[in-house]
């Protein structure tokens, strides 16, 4: 490595632009940061000597300079904004509606949004955020941060290190804020570094060279910023490729215990009661709103039972201990042992149970014979009256519907039960068959003696319950403080340096600052008041 | 309660006639010939009527919190309503710091157009779905509002740069876009006007279409220039419409809205037009002779300053915060949908920017003409995202 010695005595790494100790423009590296066109420094990185603006030659050079190129940074953040936007032009796959056309996308979004919505479907921007190149374009970003961080970060470091308080005149006179003073006498001298003391400037004198300095710390905040973005990278990675995060969704039934999928078959949850409730319409405060709006729901919430299965050995049957009781509603979420469950849905459309009375058919009177109360979730195949008649159950259809004249069930839910009963009248073996169903009574023969009338019923809700367990949290929670922390620190405070340099009998004053250029103005008028020192010029006022 | 309310829309009133007079106070301060004591005067004037106005508002705020039982953020008008005054808020904070008047004859109007825009929509105290009910409605509205208004204030400074720097002795580009930007503005201006004028007469069109395979009516307040898709106009002794809204547009009361833009837009258009009228020239040349004496280079720094501020707050409060609260309510923290998909790309284009600025020195024209860009995203998440596309936010 060629070290560069400066007039001043420091040894400068190779590329350096700027002395670190004295700031004196380095000879032959003006290029680099632009300096030799520009009547002002460029001060951006203090002309440290920055790896990707050096060394230009092998592969490696090559890559780590296309990365640490801010420019390169900026067209990756701009690519993915305009990507993420697109993303929002239709519907992404998981909301396209529960009303749509259809749920699938390759038939949504033809006949939703015509040739626009198939351009998007065969482009695959119906699942944009998980496609290969958005997250090539995040991983890009990822890696632009950190090697524009370490491109960047210790380079500048070392320069404010080593910076001493005497600098070179041409450095002072090509910074933005300068001026010369003629005249100053050491207690002017004297009142203007307690001044900047008074106004939390840390002061410096090397043999009357003065170098007042505050805020450098906020020079760090862009990096801490980018450590706390990688780190919620990291954890977007450990979210998706590793069982940090288990993400499950059940329905359960009131009164129903069932597993907790997700849990290796370690936990189990009763749905003791599901609740809905609504604004009540006589509400004085909101009468106007739900007048205009309809019914408003206020709560949606399960209470439940969470049991831990206490056998250790896998396939033994389950010994249960209750573990905790509580409820889950929308906004809080039941935590138990690292899960959450969280209420996302609800049916309240399903039969638990059904009472019919058997009567004769010409009786007008329907007086009841006898009755059976068939429960759904597990009904018996037979059913025994009191004088004898026997009903048994000859097909069960708990979601029935007709598929071409055919009778079907949709589903195994219990949401449109119907049955195909036979009914054995007393000391006979010869049964009468009868189709029985929500406002159906159908008699196959027409000749039936006897006959089913649904006498009662009742219905029972179902909770649809998310279960998550997402062990990459702390780590997203992490990155975000340290992401807020950097940022805060890099954008709400300000490196500020003012130099006083005796030059000749001259007193030479400039000052540079990272942003809030007005800021340091105003610390330099008040420093000065009431002194000989002129107040700086900026030599870099916007045309206009 | 009634009462309460009553106060409450009152002191909305009171605020936004104080933050228009303000406006006049500040007006006198660019005017050509006064001298320095009479427009710091005409400044401290303003400034206070903008500080009684504020309070005026915060009154409004917290008599209709106690109303309805929940902070006032939770509808279209409220949000908007708020965000008004986080505006206005933003503007005093860097009056403080600058000291300059000139900031609030462009933010306070801003905030004018916004507050009336809020007004719109429907104002009654509507009771919270479950999906709101938490605290961190308050934590993260309160501070996306504010962070999207400090922001905001870079737009306006933005503006006051550009109308101040461009050169309007020739036609360009340049002059084009300024002159568009600010007919945007005019679009707001247009809805409120013609939105307060059918409401006065009491105008109602109602018609029947069929979305989903359900058939719905919808009431348009204003005259049907557009209808919805296969819509059937069943109000009698109205307008009929000039032609149906195109068939993807079928969202709920997407005709509607389709109807209220072409009628802001052209109401936006006929005062351009009258304005160009009047002042005979752009409306950027018309205003530029009276920013003279403003610094460009202290509004590049405002600009860049209100940026820098706004947005780490920003960041907490629609990126940070809204994660820990949909965390809390779907048990996801991301989840793709429009409205966070847009709280990125707004993330997104000031990160772009500080990067632009910092590193590349983005100063001057471009650097405000980014923060223009900025303000066009925020409000096409504010009204497009919750009024098109769609999605868990759309009850606002």
């Amino acid at each position: 490595m060629n070290k560069i010695k400066c007039e001043c005595g420091h040894v400068n790494h190779e590329g350096t632009v700027l002395c670190e100790a004295c700031g004196k423009p380095i000879e032959g590296n003006q290029h680099i940061d632009g300096n030799d066109k520009t009547r002002l420094l460029n001060m951006r990185y203090d002309g440290s000597a920055r790896r990707s603006q050096t060394y230009k030659k092998s592969i490696i050079d090559k890559i780590w300079n296309f990365f640490s190129s801010v420019k390169v940074g900026v067209w990756l953040i701009v690519l993915t904004l305009v990507a993420s936007a697109m993303g929002t032009i239709f519907p992404q796959e998981q909301w396209i509606p529960a009303n749509a056309v259809s749920r699938d996308p390759a038939i949504y979004y033809e006949s939703t949004y015509g040739i626009f919505g198939q351009i998007y479907y065969q482009l695959g921007f119906y699942d944009l955020y998980s496609s290969w190149w958005y997250l090539l374009l995040v991983a890009l970003i990822g890696i632009s941060l950190v090697i524009c961080s370490i491109d960047r970060f210790v380079p500048l470091y070392k320069a404010l290190k080593n910076q001493k308080a005497k600098r070179h005149e041409t450095f002072l006179s090509r910074q933005r804020l300068y001026s010369e003073s003629d005249n100053v006498s050491k207690e002017e001298k004297q009142q203007i570094i307690k001044s900047l003391k008074k106004q939390r400037y840390s002061v410096r004198d090397e043999n009357g060279h003065i170098l007042a300095e505050k805020g450098r710390f906020s020079r760090w905040g862009p990096y801490v910023n980018h450590i706390g973005l990688i780190i919620v990278l990291i954890a977007a990675v450990l979210r998706m490729t590793t069982p940090m995060y288990i993400d499950e969704y059940m329905w359960i039934r009131e009164g129903e215990r069932t597993v907790i999928p997700g849990t290796n078959g370690e936990y189990y949850a009763k749905n003791k009661d599901f609740i809905l409730e609504t604004y009540d319409k006589d509400n004085q405060r909101f009468e106007e709103a739900i007048k205009k709006e309809g019914v408003v729901a206020k709560n949606f919430e399960t209470e439940l039972v969470i049991y831990k299965d206490q056998t250790s050995a896998t396939g033994a049957e389950p010994k249960l201990e209750k573990l905790k009781e509580g409820s889950t509603r929308l906004n809080h979420p039941m935590k138990f042992d690292g899960y959450a469950l969280y209420q996302a849905g609800y049916q309240s459309n399903e039969f638990s149970s059904m009472s019919f009375k058997v009567h004769e058919t010409d009786d007008p009177n329907e007086t009841a014979i006898g009755s059976i109360t068939i429960d759904l979730t597990s009904p018996k195949s037979e059913y025994k009256l009191d004088n004898g008649l026997r009903v048994v159950i000859d097909q069960y259809f708990p979601d029935y519907y007709l598929d071409n004249g055919e009778p079907r069930s949709k589903s195994k839910y219990p949401k449109n039960p119907a049955f195909v009963f036979f009914i054995y009248p007393p000391n006979s073996d010869d049964p009468e068959v009868s189709f029985v169903g929500i406002r159906k009574n159908i008699d196959a023969t027409g000749e039936n003696e006897y006959k089913l009338g649904l006498q009662d019923f009742e219905m029972r809700d179902v909770s649809g319950i998310m279960v998550i367990r997402d062990y990459t949290l702390p780590l997203f929670f992490l990155g975000g403080v340290i992401f807020m922390i950097g940022v805060i620190q890099g954008m709400y405070w300000h490196h500020r340096r003012i130099w006083i340099n005796p030059k000749n009998g001259k007193l030479l004053l400039a000052a540079h600052t990272n942003k809030n250029w007005h800021g340091v103005k105003t610390d330099i008028e008040k420093a000065i008041a009431n002194t000989n020192v002129n107040m700086v010029k900026d030599q870099q006022e916007l045309p206009g | 309660m009634d009462t309460l309310l009553n106060i409450s829309s009152t002191m909305l009133l009171v605020a936004f006639i104080l933050y228009l007079l303000a406006t006049f106070f500040f007006g006198a301060t660019i005017r050509d010939k006064r001298n320095k004591s009479k427009e710091s005067k005409a400044g401290t004037i303003g400034i206070t009527i903008t500080i009684i106005g504020f309070l005026a508002q915060t009154v409004y705020f917290i008599t209709r919190w106690i109303a309805s039982g929940h902070v006032p953020v939770s509808n279209m008008f409220e949000f908007v309503t708020f965000f008004g005054m986080s505006i206005v808020l933003g503007f005093i904070i860097l009056y403080f710091i600058y000291k300059m008047s000139v900031l609030g004859v462009f933010a306070l109007p801003i905030a004018l157009i916004v507050i009336a825009y809020a007004s719109m929509f429907p104002t009654e105290v509507s009771p919270l779905v479950p999906s709101l009910q938490s605290y961190w409605l308050y934590i993260h509205v309160t501070t996306v509002s504010i962070g999207e208004a400090i922001l905001s204030i870079s737009f306006v400074v933005g503006l006051i740069y550009l109308v101040r720097t461009i050169d309007q002795t020739k036609s360009s580009k340049r002059t084009t876009w300024l002159e568009i930007v600010l007919f945007s503005l005019l679009i707001f201006i247009g809805f409120s006007l013609i939105s307060v004028i059918f409401n006065v007469t009491g105008y109602s069109a109602q018609f029947e279409y069929t979305a989903n395979n359900v058939t719905m009516t919808t009431e348009y307040q204003l005259p049907a220039i557009v209808s919805p898709y296969e819509g059937v106009l069943i109000t009698d002794g109205v307008m009929q419409p000039w032609f149906d809204a195109p068939s993807w547009m079928h969202g709920a009361d997407a005709g509607r809205k389709f109807n209220t833009l072409i009628w802001s837009v052209f109401v936006g258009l006929a005062l351009y037009g009258l304005l160009r009228l009047v002042l005979r020239k752009r409306i950027g040349a018309a205003i530029q002779p009276k920013l003279m004496k403003t610094k460009p280079d202290l509004l590049d720094e405002i600009s860049y300053r209100a940026i820098a501020i706004g947005f780490p707050v920003f960041t907490l409060g629609g990126i940070i915060f809204a994660s820990i609260w949909a965390q809390e309510a779907w048990g996801r923290f991301w989840g793709w949908d429009p409205k966070e998909v847009w709280a990125l790309v707004t993330f997104f284009f000031y990160a772009a920017f500080l990067h632009l600025r910092l590193s590349r020195g983005w100063h001057g024209e471009k650097s405000a003409w980014l923060a223009v860009g900025g303000f066009a995203i925020i409000m096409f998440n504010l009204i497009a995202v919750n009024l098109v596309l769609a999605g868990l936010h759309s009850y606002a």
